[in-house]
């Protein structure tokens, strides 16, 4: 069966660049996300090239892409970057920063990536106060493996290697990675977000912004965590995803700031 | 002729690491090579801005070197066995992402926490791979002082001409002990970088990837017959070996680094006993010189291998003569060393019938 091809009628009259509302990034590639249907990933993609684009910062910015659902990020937006072993991005983006304090510097990772194999990295990371930016995807479980348990799964939650709920006897309990960074004194600014509403997805992209602007500034590491959905490993719909991100998720990772740099 | 200084290995190889013209350097303190990092604290940036930092692991370290490297800088990492071990994920990752770098292992007894004494028994970690997947590091192995400085220079040329991570193979004992250093001129720091490396993406220009990840099989065994081609070259081109005395041998003596070193005093003391004894001491131990040992092979009535371990290099050597002459082993392990007497001791006993 090969791909239906649908044409889209056009009235030209209409398809003006004054009467454009919306438009992708031009610092996306412009190659089909490969996310499922509903993830967040794909959402926050383009806002962080978003606000690439829209700060100028093109040929400023390098990233770091992990481990994880998120490892071909590379391919979809249109910078510099690197490919760090898993759980290794904040000590390549140390080495990045280290070598170029001028260049805008950022790691995508999730939350097995970041807060279980990376766990180090990431803390000593912020512990020295390294000026990048940590985009921190939480969705609960291992994506790309095809749904085991994650540090952040909640309590209860069945996944393949917590078939019959996370026992936290057994395993413990879910990190809250953005308050225990928090506590560190050269983290600057550490906000928790969420893409499953459209005023969320504006949050987020004002608090991708604030992040690369204080890194400007030379503030320190700062962090956006996004509390994020994962359709097919979560086994529900898209919408579904969103209302256990507002039942569950959030209650346990409660939005919005945990940090913010002090005003001078 | 350049500075003249009495200097401990590991400092010296640090001056090295300075005048070469490092960007950066990220370590992790270990026993016996912690000097290099504390030797670089002190003088390094005031000297040239070069970066200087202390990693919280050597899982760590060596990431930092791949997204430094990554970036086109000219950045270094030391450590000792059980650092350069926890280093083997991030020395797969740069070897597949083709990114150029000096990696030094101040080599100690193992295995295990092991001991802190001078020991050579990572030689098969450090030439056959260590990590996972076909690759090869360019391995050099200094005998003194000097070659802990003047590898420092070779290992960034060789790492930079083949984009490839080079490692210097020392051990305790070149680290600890203190000779005179003829130091080279101090090199400016680089201020252009290759065009692979991501520093931003240029105007107008595809941006750069720097990653060892090609999911798909056909492009991966594209990538991999690539590196193999490239390390056919080093074999072709960069294999680098002393020899002393083989040209009226009866026997040869070998050995790398420490070993080599040991192995000449013996070579000495069997000399004036009137056995004509030979020396051969490659200096790349990968690319291994296997032509020179194949050439004398029918010309000498057995080679005797000197190493601190149970027995690494010697693999290699028989390979190379390919069954031609006998290749005897001598060695001590776990952080002793070798002296020359019980070498020229076990010598007699396996080639001269004990006399």
């Amino acid at each position: 069966m090969g791909t239906q091809v649908v044409e889209i009628p056009i009235n030209p009259e209409i398809v003006q660049e004054e009467n454009l509302v919306y438009r992708k990034p031009a610092t996306l590639t412009g190659k089909p996300f490969h996310y499922c249907p509903g993830c967040g990933h794909s959402t926050v993609h383009k806002l962080l090239m978003e606000v690439v684009a829209e700060m100028d910062i093109q040929e400023e910015i390098i990233g770091v892409a992990p481990v994880g659902c998120s490892v071909f990020a590379y391919d979809y937006m249109d910078i510099d970057m690197q490919e760090a072993a898993h759980g290794r991005a904040c000590a390549v983006a140390t080495g990045i920063k280290r070598m170029m304090p001028d260049k805008y510097v950022f790691t995508y990772q999730g939350d097995g990536d970041l807060a279980a194999i990376g766990t180090a990295e990431t803390i000593h990371a912020a512990n020295r106060g390294e000026n990048i930016l940590v985009i921190f995807i939480n969705n609960a479980v291992y994506g790309m493996t095809s749904g085991q348990m994650a540090p952040t799964t909640l309590p209860g939650m069945a996944t393949t290697t917590s078939p019959f709920g996370r026992d936290v006897k057994q395993v413990g309990y879910p990190l809250r990675m953005s308050e225990l960074l928090a506590t560190l004194p050269a983290t600057a600014y550490i906000t928790r977000q969420s893409v499953h509403t459209p005023n969320n997805v504006r949050k987020t992209k004002k608090a991708l912004q604030r992040a690369l602007e204080y890194q400007k500034q030379g503030l320190g590491f700062c962090m956006v965590e996004i509390v994020s959905n994962c359709p097919s490993n979560w086994k529900m719909t898209p919408l579904e995803s969103n209302r256990f991100i507002e039942e569950k998720m959030i209650p346990y990772y409660p939005l919005g700031d945990v940090k913010v740099p002090e005003v001078k | 002729m350049g500075e003249l200084r009495l200097m401990k290995g590991n400092e010296a190889l640090a001056e090295a690491l300075i005048r070469v013209g490092c960007d950066g350097y990220f370590g992790y303190p270990i026993t016996p090579q912690s000097e290099v990092i504390e030797y670089l604290s002190r003088e390094a940036t005031a000297r040239t801005g070069m970066v200087v930092l202390q990693a919280e692991s050597e899982v760590a370290s060596i990431n930092m070197i791949y997204g430094a490297a990554g970036a086109g800088r000219r950045v270094a990492t030391t450590s000792s066995s059980p650092g350069i071990s926890l280093m083997q994920e991030g020395l797969s990752y740069i070897a597949g992402a083709e990114l150029p770098c000096l990696v030094v292992n101040v080599v100690r007894g193992g295995p295990g926490l092991g001991t802190i004494q001078p020991s050579q028994a990572d030689y098969f970690q450090a030439t056959k791979g260590g990590g996972h997947g076909d690759y090869h590091l360019i391995v050099l192995a200094p005998y003194n002082v000097q070659e802990m400085v003047d590898f420092v220079k070779l290992g960034f040329e060789l790492a930079e001409k083949y984009r490839n991570p080079a490692m210097i193979l020392a051990d305790g004992a070149m680290g600890q002990m203190m000779e005179k250093v003829e130091l080279f001129e101090q090199q400016p720091r680089r201020t252009e970088f290759p065009e692979w490396a991501t520093t931003g993406k240029p105007k107008d220009k595809p941006h750069r990837i720097v990653t060892s990840l090609f999911i798909e099989p056909e492009v991966m065994e594209q990538v991999n017959l690539r590196l193999q081609e490239k390390y056919r070259e080093m074999e072709k081109n960069e294999v680098r070996y002393q020899t002393i005395d083989i040209d009226d041998a009866d026997y040869i003596f070998t050995g790398f680094g420490l070993g080599a070193r040991i192995a000449m005093k013996a070579m000495e003391i069997a000399r004036n006993k009137g056995i004509k004894v030979g020396l051969i001491r490659p200096q790349t131990v990968y690319p291994f010189p296997y032509s020179i040992y194949k050439e004398i092979a029918s010309k000498v009535k057995g080679i005797l291998d000197v190493e601190l371990n149970a027995g690494q290099m010697i693999e290699d050597v028989r390979l190379a003569v390919e069954g031609r002459v006998p290749v005897e082993f001598y060695g001590r392990m776990g952080g002793m060393i070798p002296d020359p007497e019980s070498v020229v001791e076990h010598f007699e006993k396996v080639f001269l019938g004990g006399k």
